[in-house]
């Protein structure tokens, strides 16, 4: 039950001589929403940069399912089966809903596989069933922020890394986001979920990390990190 | 009057297919790594000494101003793949060598670098034991028959091939782009390729492949042209040089990084060019200076014109500065 999917070992990242990310540990077991909070700039968005290969580990290591991923280039590590929703969601404003949809299907061959996910991925979003033709950059925000997790399903992901997904989403929205996030979680995909929205984000997570300046200062079960005096101080407003 | 009107708009279809297929590979280029690609106009031309050469080896060749062997026809078809062959090559090595090694260098240097690669390839083409610095006559490669005569131009052959070719080769990139997965990865690669890699997309490879597609493009072109104006200069004339200059101009004002606008672009700049040249034959009473000597000028101003009230070009969307 307790099988590790994604292992961060002593992880850090440079951006030139800006050390972003100072020695990251964590572990994720298969199958939970695991959540990593903390303040701007501490390094959130680097550790799933590194994650899905957009960025080259200075040091440490990155293991999925056991094997190590952190030399892959974000190409091939999609095709691992991890899967990035980045952060301003990624959306590629002149192409069409669909055509962004099936961009994220673009690393597999399965045509029957690809097919029964995009009715799985429209049915989850019916918003955009209704919008497949449109160019995406005419989407609203809470619609290009569901495009963008639809597309990283696409893929078929056994891990999923969200970067923000409620960010300048109205609360009704960010609702729906949550409740489809859970949903997703259910149907067995591990879920990374970046959040600056503690509070949401602790109550849907199984384990949660706190990161500052690089660092993981704390970690531990969502629920007990949710009533943790310095968390609640710090994160949750008051 | 309709003879010249016909002859012009032959002669400006004709100059048109070819710069708008020299025009995408610039544009191309363009969309996806956002610089302009100054060695494009080069592998133009040696597309145009590809021809030539691959014709001498194929036994046509012209001495003393006359053609020693009649083409039997089908040199054409090996010719023309020749130049494609090694001109998409060429861009491909240009690619790997020059501009691959400085992918997180400032856009800047990578320009500067493509005018360092363009000025190599022309000045290693006047080196004696390669092309030379003296211009040669281009071999036909098949007969020039008349097609038909409508009101009083003659229609032959060649150009209606160089139009007919040049559409076809354009009407396969639309679909390439458009409609085929590669196509379609390198829209995303052009919009933002950080993001494309993250769908799974190769973006390196969708990259070289860009490249081989422009540079294949410019050697057709370069064919074409030596066919339709048999006389090969050397890569660093003021001939290669301007046409490739007019090409980009073409692709800057159908809006750089757009294909269909390179397309209209090309077609634009040969029409001003040609009816401009013809403007005087057109008006005598109006016009009483010499418009031929200013067909070079008409492409500037009409830049000029288009840069300043659509500075993104014809097709182009003003976008917000990609980093
Ligand atoms: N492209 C970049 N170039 C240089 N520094 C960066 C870049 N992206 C992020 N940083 C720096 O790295 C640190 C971590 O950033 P980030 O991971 O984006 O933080 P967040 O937790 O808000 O997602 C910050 O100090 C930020 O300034
Ligand atoms: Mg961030």
């Amino acid at each position: 039950m307790s099988e590790l999917l994604l292992q961060l070992q002593d992880l850090h990242v440079h951006y030139g001589v800006i050390h972003a990310l100072q020695g990251i540990n964590m572990n994720i077991e298969r199958g939970t929403i695991v959540t990593l909070i903390g303040g701007n700039g501490a390094g959130k968005s680097t550790t799933l940069r590194a994650v899905s290969g957009l960025l080259r580990p200075t040091h440490g290591s990155i293991l999925f399912e056991g094997q190590p991923i952190h030399q892959l280039a974000a190409h091939r590590i999609v095709r691992r089966g991890i899967a990035h929703a980045p952060e301003g969601r990624g959306i590629f404003p002149n192409l069409s809903v669909e055509e962004n949809l099936m961009l994220g299907a673009y690393a597999r061959n399965d045509r029957e596989g690809i097919r029964s996910d995009r009715t799985k991925s429209l049915a989850l979003f019916p918003r955009l069933a209704e919008r497949l033709r449109q160019r995406a950059g005419t989407l609203s925000g809470g619609e290009q922020q569901m495009l963008a997790i639809a597309r990283a399903l696409m893929a078929r992901p056994r891990l999923l890394l969200l970067d923000e997904p409620s960010l300048g989403l109205a609360p009704q929205i960010v609702q729906v986001i949550f409740r489809i996030i859970r949903q997703i979680n259910a149907e067995g995909v591990t879920i990374l979920l970046v959040e600056q929205n503690a509070h949401m984000a602790l109550s849907i997570a199984d384990q949660a990390y706190v990161i500052q300046t690089g660092k993981v200062i704390k970690h531990g079960p969502a629920r007990e990190l949710l009533t943790d005096k310095d968390i609640q101080k710090a994160y949750l407003g008051g | 009057m309709t003879t010249l009107f016909i002859q012009s708009l032959l002669d400006a279809l004709t100059l048109g297919a070819l710069y708008a297929l020299i025009a995408l590979g610039y544009t191309m280029v363009y969309g996806v790594l956002g610089f302009i690609n100054f060695a494009h106009s080069d592998v133009f031309a040696i597309g145009a000494w590809t021809g030539l050469l691959t014709s001498s080896l194929l036994g046509l060749s012209i001495v003393m101003g006359s053609q020693t062997v009649e083409p039997r026809g089908w040199e054409i078809f090996l010719v023309i793949p020749a130049a494609v062959l090694v001109c998409g090559l060429l861009a491909w090595v240009i690619q790997r060598l020059a501009y691959a090694p400085l992918r997180d260098a400032p856009r800047l240097n990578v320009l500067i670098t493509a005018i360092g690669v363009s000025l190599l390839l022309q000045n290693v083409g006047q080196l004696p034991w390669v092309f030379g610095t003296d211009p040669r006559p281009m071999p036909r490669l098949i007969e020039n028959p008349l097609l038909f005569e409508i009101q009083g131009v003659q229609v032959t052959l060649l150009p209606m091939l160089t139009i007919v070719a040049a559409m076809v080769l354009m009407v396969g990139l639309e679909v390439l782009i458009f409609h085929t997965r590669f196509g379609r990865a390198m829209r995303a690669v052009s919009m933002n390729p950080k993001v494309a890699s993250l769908m799974g997309i190769p973006v390196d490879r969708v990259i070289d492949g860009t490249f081989v597609l422009g540079g294949a493009l410019a050697g057709a072109a370069g064919v074409l042209f030596a066919m339709e104006y048999p006389t090969v200069q050397q890569p660093a004339s003021n001939t290669w040089v301007l046409l490739g200059l007019k090409a980009f101009i073409a692709a800057v004002i159908g809006g750089i990084g757009n294909i269909r606008g390179a397309m209209v672009g090309g077609f634009l700049i040969a029409f001003l060019e040609r009816f401009g040249a013809a403007a005087q034959q057109f008006f005598p009473g109006i016009i009483s200076f010499d418009t031929t000597v200013y067909r070079d000028v008409y492409c500037f101003a009409i830049l000029i014109v288009i840069l300043l009230v659509r500075p993104a070009g014809l097709f182009g969307r003003s976008v917000v500065e990609k980093v």
